[in-house]
C-alpha cells in the first residue's frame, strides 16, 4: 500500500508537469484551434535559460526571468511565423509550429553542451514525509506550483478584461471582433502564456538531476493528455494530466511484478496507450466539446 | 479531320463506347488544346513532358559513370527516401490524412526485411531469404498490414486528433522495437540490415562496378517503378476518391465515396511504400538501430513532402532528394561561413545547422511557397509557356 501511495505521489509530480504543459496547449488551441508542436522547444528553452541564470542569480530569481524570456520568445514566434498564416488550414499552421520546434530546440539544445548542467533547484533528491508516505520534495513543489499557476490562470480568465476577451474569442472569433476585441492581442497573449507555462513545466521536469538532451520528449506526453482531457477544456487538461501522471508512475512501479518479461520501462508510452483506449470510446476526450462540422 | 467542336461533343456527351473505341487525338499545331478527359489525365500529357522525363531518367541512369562514390551514396539514399515520401504524400498530400507515424512503418519495413533476409544461424532472428524482391515486398506487406490495423482508429478521427494518434504510434513502435531484441537487436545496438543481392551478385561488394554504383542503379530502378505505380494510382478512380476525401470528406461521403474504405486504402498503400523504403534504407550502411525510427524521422518525411510539394509525385522525389543532400550542403557551409564548425563539440556546428535548416525550410516554404519545389517549377514553366504575356 505504501509503495502504491508513493507511486501516486510520484505520479502527481509528473502529472503536474503534464498539466502545466497541457494548459499551454489548450490555451493556444482555444485561441486559434491549432495544436502548437512548438511547446517542447519552449520547454527546453526555459530549462536551458534557468540553468544558465541560476549560476549568476539564485534559482528563485532565475525562474521568473526565464519564464518571462520564453514568453517573449513565444510572442516573437507567433508574430513572425504564425500570424501571417491565420486563416490558412490548421494543419498547415500545425506543421509550421513543428518547424519552429525543430529550430528553437536545436538552438536551445546546443547550449546544454557536454558537461552535466542542472537547473539548480533547491530540492534535489530530498524527500518529505506526508502522512506516513515519503514524497520527493520536487514532486510536492511541482504539485503546489501547478495548483498556484492553475489558480492564477483561472483568476486571469475570470476577472481580467483580456481574460474575458480570450474567452469571448474562443467562443466565436468574429462575434468577439464585432464587440471590439482585438483578436491579434488574444493570439499573442495565448502564445505568451503557453510559452511561459512550458518554461515553468520545464523547470519542474528538469529538477532532481542533470538536464537530459532528450527531456523535451516529456512535453510531447502532454499531447495525449490534452486529447484525454478534451482539446478545449482547461479543467480537463489538469485532471487528465494528473491522471496520466499517476497511471504512468503506477505502471512503472508494478511493471516488474505484473509483466516480468518486459525489460524496458513502459512508463513513457503509457500516456499514448491511455489516449488510444480513450479515443476508441470517446473521440472528443473526457471533457471536450464535440466538434460540429459545417458542410 | 474532325472539327474541334465535334471532338468536344464526343468527349463531354458521355458516349462511353465512342471514347473507348477511338483514341482522343491531339490537333496538329495546337499543343495546348485538351479535348478529352483521358488526354488530360494521360501519364505524359504533353510530348515535351515525355521527352523531358525520358531524358531525365537517362541522365540519372548514366550519372554513376561520372560522379564520385560518396555523392552516389547520398543520391541512392535520396531515391529510397523518395519512395517513403511518395508513400506519405499518398496519405497526407492526396488523401489529406496527416500522419506523423510514418517512421513507425519505415521501421516495420526495415525490421521485417532484416528478419526475412537475416542469417538463420546468426545471433538475431533470421530466415535467410536472399531473393531481393521477396524480402522487399514482404517488408512492404507487413508494414501495409500494420497500416491496415491502425487505419480503423484513423478513420474515426480527423485532422489534428489523427496527427497526435499517429505520433503516439511512433512512441509505441519505438518501445516495441526496443523490447523485441531478437528481431531488432535492441536499443542502441541494432542489427545488420537486409543485404541486397541480385542472383549471385552481392551489390554491397565492389566488383566490376563499385558498391555505390550498383546500389544507385538498384534504387533508381525501384524508385522509377514505385513512382510510376503511384502516379498511375493517383490518376485513377482511387486517386480521385483520395482527392475528394482530402478536399472535404463529408462532401465526398455524400457523393458516394466510401470514406472508411478509402482512408483504409490510403493508409495501407502509404504504409506499404514506407515498408519498402525501410527495407532498402540501410542497404548502404549495412546496419540500423531501432532508435532511428523516431519522431525526427517522421518530421523529416513531412518536411520532404511539404518542401517538395504536397499532392505531387514529382514533388515528393524533389523534396526527398533535397533533404537527402542537405547534410552534404550543410557540410560545405563552413567554407562559406567560418563561424560554423564542422566538429560536433563546438557550436554552432554543421549538424545543428543541418537540423535547423530543415526546420527553417519547412517554415519558409509554407509561408512563401505552399506548393513547394513543385510550385516553383510550375511558376517557371507557366512563365515560359505564356512567355511574352507573362505577368
Amino acid at each position: 500500500m505504501t509503495a502504491f501511495l508513493e507511486a501516486v505521489g510520484e505520479g502527481l509530480g509528473t502529472g503536474s508537469v503534464y498539466a502545466l504543459l497541457a494548459l499551454g496547449f489548450v490555451i493556444i488551441y482555444k485561441a486559434m484551434q491549432v495544436i502548437s508542436f512548438a511547446q517542447p522547444a519552449f520547454m527546453l528553452a526555459g530549462i536551458v535559460l534557468v540553468s544558465y541564470l541560476a549560476e549568476s542569480v539564485n534559482f528563485w530569481a532565475a525562474v521568473p526571468i526565464a519564464v518571462a524570456a520564453v514568453a517573449l520568445l513565444a510572442l516573437a514566434v507567433e508574430r513572425v511565423a504564425i500570424r501571417p498564416m491565420v486563416g490558412k488550414a490548421v494543419f498547415v499552421i500545425a506543421i509550421i509550429t513543428l518547424g519552429v520546434d525543430v529550430v528553437v530546440r536545436v538552438v536551445a539544445g546546443a547550449f546544454i553542451g557536454v558537461d552535466p548542467r542542472s537547473v539548480g533547484d533547491p530540492w534535489g533528491q530530498e524527500v518529505v514525509n506526508v502522512a506516513g508516505i515519503d514524497m520527493a520534495q520536487r514532486n510536492v513543489a511541482a504539485l503546489i506550483a501547478m495548483v498556484v499557476v492553475g489558480g492564477l490562470l483561472f483568476a486571469f480568465f475570470r476577472f481580467t478584461p483580456i481574460g474575458l476577451a480570450m474567452r469571448a474569442s474562443a467562443l466565436d472569433q468574429e462575434a468577439a471582433m464585432a464587440q471590439g476585441v482585438n483578436v491579434g492581442t488574444v493570439f499573442a497573449t495565448s502564445w505568451a502564456l503557453a510559452g511561459g507555462l512550458a518554461a515553468v513545466a520545464g523547470v519542474f521536469a528538469a529538477t532532481g538531476g542533470p538536464i537530459d538532451q532528450n527531456i523535451w520528449i516529456v512535453a510531447l506526453a502532454a499531447l495525449p493528455v490534452i486529447i484525454l482531457g478534451g482539446l478545449d477544456s482547461l479543467g480537463g487538461a489538469v485532471l487528465a494530466g494528473l491522471l496520466i501522471g499517476v497511471v504512468q508512475a503506477v505502471v512503472a512501479t508494478y511493471q516488474r511484478d505484473w509483466v516480468p518479461s518486459l525489460e524496458t520501462n513502459a512508463g513513457p508510452i503509457v500516456p499514448y496507450l491511455v489516449m488510444m483506449l480513450v479515443l476508441l470510446v470517446r473521440p472528443y476526450g473526457l471533457f471536450g466539446t464535440k466538434e460540429v462540422e459545417r458542410v | 479531320m474532325t472539327t474541334p467542336t465535334d471532338e468536344k461533343t464526343t468527349s463531354f456527351s458521355g458516349h462511353q463506347l465512342e471514347e473507348t473505341t477511338r483514341r482522343p487525338r491531339r490537333i496538329w499545331g495546337r499543343p495546348g488544346l485538351v479535348t478529352a478527359y483521358a488526354q488530360d489525365m494521360a501519364f505524359f500529357d504533353t510530348r515535351a513532358k515525355l521527352v523531358a522525363v525520358c531524358a531525365l531518367v537517362a541522365i540519372a541512369a548514366l550519372m554513376p559513370l561520372q560522379l564520385e562514390d560518396d555523392i552516389l551514396k547520398l543520391l541512392a539514399t535520396g531515391f529510397v527516401l523518395a519512395i517513403g515520401a511518395i508513400g506519405l504524400n499518398l496519405v497526407t498530400g492526396y488523401a489529406g490524412q496527416v500522419s506523423l507515424g510514418h517512421a513507425f512503418f519505415v521501421g516495420v519495413g526495415a525490421v521485417t526485411a532484416a528478419v526475412l533476409n537475416g542469417d538463420p544461424d546468426g545471433r538475431r532472428l533470421g530466415y535467410g531469404i536472399t531473393f531481393l524482391p521477396a524480402w522487399m515486398l514482404g517488408a512492404g506487406l507487413v508494414a501495409a498490414v500494420c497500416g491496415a490495423i491502425v487505419a480503423p482508429l484513423a478513420t474515426r478521427l480527423r485532422g489534428l486528433y489523427l496527427a497526435i494518434v499517429t505520433l503516439g504510434l511512433v512512441f509505441i513502435g519505438q518501445y516495441i522495437f526496443a523490447e523485441w531484441r531478437e528481431g531488432t537487436g535492441g536499443r542502441g545496438v541494432g542489427r545488420d540490415a537486409a543485404v541486397p543481392t541480385l542472383g549471385d551478385v552481392d551489390l554491397t561488394v565492389n566488383g566490376a562496378y563499385t558498391e555505390e554504383q550498383k546500389l544507385y542503379w538498384l534504387m533508381l530502378v525501384i524508385l522509377v517503378i514505385f513512382a510510376v505505380l503511384a502516379r498511375n494510382l493517383v490518376r485513377s478512380k482511387v486517386g480521385r476518391a483520395f482527392a475528394a476525401v482530402r478536399d472535404r470528406d463529408i462532401a465526398a461521403g455524400v457523393m458516394g465515396v466510401q470514406l472508411g474504405r478509402y482512408k483504409l486504402l490510403a493508409f495501407t498503400i502509404s504504409s506499404f511504400y514506407a515498408g519498402v523504403c525501410g527495407s532498402l534504407l540501410y542497404a548502404a550502411d549495412g546496419h540500423f538501430s531501432p532508435d532511428e525510427f523516431n519522431l525526427g524521422m517522421s518530421v523529416l518525411f513531412i518536411a520532404m513532402i511539404l518542401i517538395g510539394g504536397a499532392g505531387t509525385i514529382s514533388g515528393s522525389i524533389m523534396g526527398a532528394m533535397l533533404l537527402a543532400l542537405l547534410p552534404r550542403i550543410a557540410s560545405e557551409l563552413p567554407g562559406f561561413f567560418p563561424f560554423i564548425s564542422d566538429r560536433s563539440t563546438e557550436h554552432p556546428n554543421i549538424f545543428e545547422v543541418e537540423t535547423a535548416l530543415y526546420g527553417v525550410l519547412i517554415i519558409a516554404f509554407l509561408l512563401f511557397e505552399p506548393r513547394g519545389l513543385y510550385g516553383i517549377w510550375h511558376r517557371i514553366r507557366t512563365y515560359w509557356k505564356s512567355f511574352p504575356f507573362s505577368y
